[in-house]
């Protein structure tokens, strides 16, 4: 018998190992075989987590169907546990493992929702703030030269080459598994939760790069050049009308 | 939204509580049920804001809360995380719980999270580690502990002592109290074959400060003995509501939770379950006059 660490450890790998054997020293009722019961910890496990899987990404798991969905999560689950008690941090890697995991690329787009669910978690349960009210804006024009603006916490980017609110919007709606035709070309959504509602948004060329620019205290000009950069159709009233109009915007910086 | 309020004192009542699920804040604060307190999961409120908060924040304003957390690892062979030990104590302080517990089992090995209770061997060793934990815990958390009974499917050859003298010398070591799970007594008792009246009769009921009752799934093991999966996800059985009337006798009347984690009901479900409880609360105060029926217990 080795050290409490060595048994703690012993156990733990057994758990997450359905191959391995009960760990020594294990015993079932009046010092019987533990086969089954300790199976009951190994299914528990898997099963707890894959549920924390399935109700964080419902979107994929409606995409692929809940069968494929819990098989994929599993995977993920033996490859990724938990690395804090709080579960709620679980599954940031869950999209890219996505993007990687070769039975899923028949739906392409599948690792781009997993990206937006996850991002909509983060925003559920990010730092609340209040944001500025849209008179504001008009106040801040004058001196939009110098202007950086603090966005709300909760707001969240996820650009795709496909068609992904349209995709998410689908499937929350009708169930995903019909197949429809999609529009070409990408789509970047915003995802943001100025009150207790998360919402997503489809963002029109550039904004994605806009938003980004000011996410990283780029001021606004700035912000308005390279999302110009990357989109001739970009239009600053625009971005900015529909930035403030969804909450996006708690605060300014940069006047003096 | 993020203001932070001050609740006061709020102490959990001698009553039927519900476990608080995100499917029922709503319904809650739109219908005031007359139900005694809720206690919440620590680990579902360490996000930073949003609905939890918020929600949890109004209820909280409203009716007494207990603190329940399910992942601190009492019973695991390395050091306490002293980042979740922090996490609890700033939720701690910031409702005001009129009751904070854990559990006796592991969750962690070596920063992988495992997500399930998991069982320790009962030996000295193992008791000594428990306490320093407990220990632990009460200096980080300026509060009182409720120490949980469990329920589990093997054992350790390794044992030398009973769950009853573990947790008896526990509570004389660290001071700490006990939250007995009248469902895991009676899954213990099924999957280790011994009987769940001794088990309450040994109990140390003067240190009971709550009791939880919840649903189990029934399943064999491989020699065909009865084994029950303690999910959580149904009503509370028959047997383990006789076992709670006999456990009231012991403890008096203290305050019981309704556990019903998985397969969540409509609230008006959850909620008969706790008047339930209330009912027998209310029967072992009519037939045991005297001190241990006639008040609650600090
Ligand atoms: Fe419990």
């Amino acid at each position: 018998m080795g050290t409490a660490m060595d048994n703690e450890a012993a156990f733990a790998r057994a758990l997450l190992d359905a191959e391995a054997a009960v760990p020594a020293g294990i015993e079932g009722r009046e010092g019987g075989g533990a086969e089954r019961r300790f199976a009951v910890y190994r299914n528990n496990v898997h099963a707890n987590l894959v549920d924390v899987l399935a109700g964080r990404f419902p979107v994929s798991a409606k995409l692929v169907g809940d069968a494929f969905f819990r098989a994929m999560a599993r995977i993920y689950v033996a490859k990724t546990p938990p690395d804090s008690a709080v579960l709620l941090r679980y599954g940031g890697g869950f999209a890219d493992f996505v993007a990687g995991f070769p039975p899923a690329a028949p739906v392409p787009y599948l690792a781009d929702v997993a990206r937006l669910e996850w991002a909509w978690h983060g925003a559920y349960h990010a730092a609340d703030a209040e944001p500025l009210p849209q008179e504001a804006l008009a106040a801040l024009v004058p001196r939009a030269e110098r202007l950086a603006l603090t966005l709300h916490p909760s707001l969240r980017l996820v650009r795709s080459n496909y068609p992904l609110v349209t995709i998410w919007e689908r499937a929350a709606r009708d169930g995903g598994d019909e197949p429809v035709r999609l529009p070409a070309g990408g789509e970047d959504a915003l995802v943001l939760r100025p009150a207790l509602e998360v919402e997503v948004r489809r963002l029109p060329e550039g904004g994605a790069v806009f938003i980004q620019a000011l996410q990283d205290g780029a001021r606004l000009p700035e912000a308005a050049a390279s999302a110009s950069a990357a989109a001739l159709a970009f239009d600053l009233a625009a971005s900015l009308a529909g930035l403030m109009r969804s909450g996006a915007v708690v605060g300014t910086s940069g006047s003096a | 939204m993020a203001a932070s309020v001050s609740f006061g004192t709020n102490p959990v009542p001698p009553r039927g509580g519900a476990g608080l699920k995100p499917e029922h804040y709503r319904t809650i604060l739109d219908s005031a049920p007359d139900v005694g307190w809720f206690e919440v999961h620590a680990e579902n409120y360490m996000g930073e804001g949003g609905p939890p908060h918020a929600y949890l924040t109004a209820i909280r304003e409203r009716y007494p809360v207990s603190l329940h957390g399910v992942g601190l690892s009492i019973g695991g062979a390395g050091p306490l995380d002293k980042a979740h030990l922090s996490r609890l104590r700033v939720l701690a302080d910031r409702y005001e719980p009129g009751l904070f517990s854990e559990h006796l089992a592991w969750s962690s090995h070596d920063s992988v999270y495992l997500n399930d209770l998991l069982p320790l061997p009962y030996t000295d060793a193992t008791l000594s580690r428990v306490c320093d934990h407990i220990d632990e815990v009460h200096d980080a958390m300026a509060r009182p502990m409720l120490l949980e009974n469990p329920s589990t499917y093997v054992a350790y050859a390794e044992t030398t002592m009973s769950e009853i003298e573990f947790l008896r010398a526990v509570v004389r070591r660290t001071g700490c109290g006990l939250l007995l799970d009248v469902n895991n007594v009676f899954v213990q008792a099924i999957n280790h074959g011994f009987d769940p009246f001794d088990y309450l009769d040994a109990f140390p009921a003067e240190h009971v400060r709550e009791i939880h009752l919840g649903g189990h799934a029934e399943d064999e093991d491989a020699g065909g003995a009865p084994l029950l999966i303690d999910d959580h996800g149904r009503e509370v059985a028959g047997p383990v509501w006789t076992l709670y009337a006999e456990a009231l006798k012991k403890t008096g009347p203290v305050p019981t939770l309704i556990e019903w984690d998985n397969d969540v009901p409509a609230w008006e479900g959850l909620f008969a379950e706790a008047k339930r409880a209330d009912a027998a609360i209310a029967a072992c105060r009519t037939s045991q006059p005297g001190p241990a029926g006639a008040s609650p217990r600090p």
